[in-house]
């Protein structure tokens, strides 16, 4: 083994470090060396079966993985260190790149947290509540889709990656049309909302709701009963319910073992209470009951959704309280979604002490009492747990994320050592690992 | 400006300024001046400020809710392996609704192993792990914060430990809690925290030669001014800051 680190050379730039991926070269030439069977394969991290840049470095004998392990951090972007140096409003443009598929998870965990660092968690608009409910739960049904389709195309079955994003598709219009954005929104901000919903969003909801009980339907037709998909899908990356608590996997992992831990309903945030819904589990604690339960998710999103569309009360979406409240008011201009034409006249022509306390907020930002907390959401692949801490400044002092993808993705050598090399790679799909979010 | 404070500390509890956390809660640091002006040249007057930092501090019984219930059936079963509560449990901090023990980092395993299997307790999953750095925490400027989550009776608490930056070691809870394997390794990358008894503690985000632990609050942040037309923005960490 190499203990060698990389040595600086200096140039006129200053020193600089050559990195290079440490004793890997001489791992393969012993192992090359030891047996003439068994060989390390380097899949990924530009592997499109691998979800992003995951690689997997696995050792096979034979057909038979015998060995396999992660390597992560090609797409750590320092996130939470970059938190530190903007405001806890900026933040959530921030977090809500980390699991690019899960926005608005991202968003309500961090603010659900700062919220209670500030003390206002009851102070959050119901209007707020049940949008950022309604937001979570159309993302639900996409990240679940995009899972699905994707999964499936791991397996060859093209159809159904086809189905999946043609449904996606459909969700990520009305992201646009709700927030502007179909990706890294920034729409949940601490206090509520960026804005309220644009005219006609709700007829599209209602629109979409019915054309997605239309479509759910195919993917049962297409692959739940299907031959081949459960001979790929069924008794393939198991992990019982002693392996989910002791790697602490959660979402459709833990629901897949049968234990229907849901955190909507054990430890309820944005009124989860008040809405009827069921938790699905499976008994199989493999790949294919991960699937039913995330088909079965995503009937429940569907029912969410509606009671939401349903509860939807006109009224604020912001706090009240203008200390911390975002001033600014965006409006649909010509070329595009800005502050509002109206807004600005006011603050320029008529109030000075709006304008004040607009350039105040949006520049300095809210101050946060000192303290820590921890909130979490149960995101479409698990506990998404934020641990913020605050040193009574204007930005946050420690922002750290418990995404589920990083932790859920520890249980892949269990799923797959013993096992075929082919079912590595649904293994891996039916853990739904993003590495937006496992490497931060 | 001069070194010396114009507003010593005890002038602060007056009462025409801005409301603080008086005297209770832990002193953690003392911030001075504002905008990031403290080299001179400062004319505002802010340069002056002096704003300590302090988290809030231990609570007193009753606790509140469940809090009490598990926090005497941890004293409990800690003394019935023959360890004193008041060695193993620093303090107990309640605030925003939440509990925390303030364990001491020896008798952390035997905690988290109590907690996990004790039948009132059974906080069977944890959420790994998350650091904190108080470079003005003299003496304990390394936090290590644990999320444990109870299935069974449906709890949330916390367990934080400390060390110093001269002897940043913790034992590990791989053995109690496997989950925390990448959390504890990730931990060491960003804060150079050393979990004694890991069984692979390496760098698990950043390539494995990289110097330093970037989350540590002495770690600059890095990058560049941007230039526009006319203008220059300064690099994140350069601009003013207003706490």
């Amino acid at each position: 083994m190499s203990t060698e680190h990389a040595s600086p050379r200096e140039t006129t730039e200053g020193a600089v470090y050559t990195v290079t991926g440490g004793d890997w070269e001489e791992v393969v030439q012993s192992a090359a060396k030891a047996d003439d069977e068994r060989i390390i394969v380097n899949m990924g991290p530009q592997h499109p079966s691998t979800h992003g840049v995951l690689r997997l470095i696995l050792e096979i004998d034979g057909e038979t993985v015998t060995e396999a392990r992660c390597g992560i951090g090609y797409l750590h972007t320092g996130i939470e260190k970059n938190l530190e140096y903007r405001t806890w409003t900026q933040g959530t443009t921030f977090v809500t790149r980390m699991d690019y598929l899960t926005s608005f998870y991202n968003e309500t965990a961090y603010c659900l947290g700062v919220e209670k660092l500030l003390g206002i968690t009851e102070q959050i608009p119901d209007r707020a509540s049940v949008i950022r409910v309604l937001l979570m739960e159309l993302n639900r049904l996409s990240s679940h889709l995009v899972c699905i389709a994707t999964g499936g195309m791991e397996l060859g079955a093209t159809t159904i990656m086809i189905y999946g994003f043609r449904d996606r598709e459909m969700i990520l219009d009305l992201y646009e049309l709700i927030t502007g954005l179909r990706m890294n929104h920034a729409f949940i901000r601490p206090g509520g909302l960026a804005q309220d919903l644009p005219p006609g969003a709700v007829d599209a909801v209602r629109e979409f709701v019915k054309t997605m009980k239309k479509n759910l339907p195919e993917y049962d037709k297409l692959a739940t009963g299907n031959p081949i998909f459960k001979a790929r899908m069924q008794d393939v990356g198991y992990l019982d319910l002693t392996g989910c608590m002791a790697l602490g996997a959660t979402g459709p992992i833990l629901r897949s073992a049968g234990l229907p831990h849901d955190l909507r309903k054990t430890d309820p945030y944005c009124g989860y209470e008040n809405y009827e819904f069921d938790i699905p589990t499976a008994d199989t604690c493999d790949s294919y009951g991960r699937f039913l339960v995330r088909l079965e998710e995503m009937r429940q999103s569907l029912r969410i959704v509606e009671q939401c569309l349903d509860r939807l009360e006109p009224g604020p979406v912001m706090v009240g309280d203008k200390k911390i409240a975002w001033p600014a008011q965006l409006a649909l201009g010509p070329d595009g979604l800005g502050n509002s034409l109206d807004h600005i006249r006011k603050i320029m022509g008529t109030s000075m002490e709006s304008l004040i306390h607009h350039f105040k907020l949006v520049t300095e930002g809210f101050r946060v009492p000192a303290g820590q907390a921890y909130a979490a959401v149960e995101s479409p692949k698990g506990e998404l747990g934020v641990h913020v801490v605050s040193d009574g400044g204007t930005r946050p002092y420690r922002v750290h994320f418990r995404d589920p993808s990083f932790t859920n993705l520890q249980a892949m050598a269990a799923m797959c050592e013993g096992g075929q090399v082919a079912d590595v790679i649904v293994a891996v799909a039916s853990i739904d690992p993003v590495m937006g979010g496992v490497d931060r | 400006m001069s070194d010396e404070t114009p507003n010593p500390e005890k002038e602060l509890s007056g009462q025409n300024l801005p409301g603080q956390r008086g005297d209770h809660g832990e002193e953690v640091r003392v911030q001075r001046g504002m905008f990031g002006a403290n080299n001179g040249g400062d004319t505002s007057g802010y340069g002056g400020l002096v704003r300590s930092v302090r988290l809030p501090g231990p609570a007193a019984r009753p606790y509140g809710g469940w809090f009490d219930e598990v926090a005497d059936e941890l004293e409990g079963a800690l003394e019935e392996q023959g360890l004193l509560p008041d060695n193993a449990i620093e303090k107990t901090v309640v605030d925003r609704g939440e509990l925390t023990f303030h364990i001491e980092r020896e008798h952390l395993v035997r905690v988290a192993r109590t907690l996990r299997d004790d039948p009132a307790l059974r906080f069977e999953l944890c959420t790994g792990v998350s650091g904190v750095h108080y470079p003005g925490d003299k003496g304990r400027e390394l936090h290590a914060v644990y999320h444990l989550r109870s299935l069974t009776h449906g709890r949330l608490i916390r367990l934080e430990v400390s060390a110093p930056d001269a002897d940043p070691r913790i034992p590990s809870l791989t053995a109690v809690y496997p989950t925390n394997d990448w959390h504890e390794r990730e931990t060491y990358d960003f804060f150079g925290i050393v979990f004694d008894g890991h069984p692979a503690l390496t760098r698990i985000m950043m390539p494995d030669d990289w110097q330093g632990h970037p989350q540590r609050k002495d770690y600059p942040l890095g990058g560049i001014a941007v230039e526009y037309k006319g203008a220059q923005i300064p690099a994140p960490d350069q601009r003013r800051s207003y706490s």
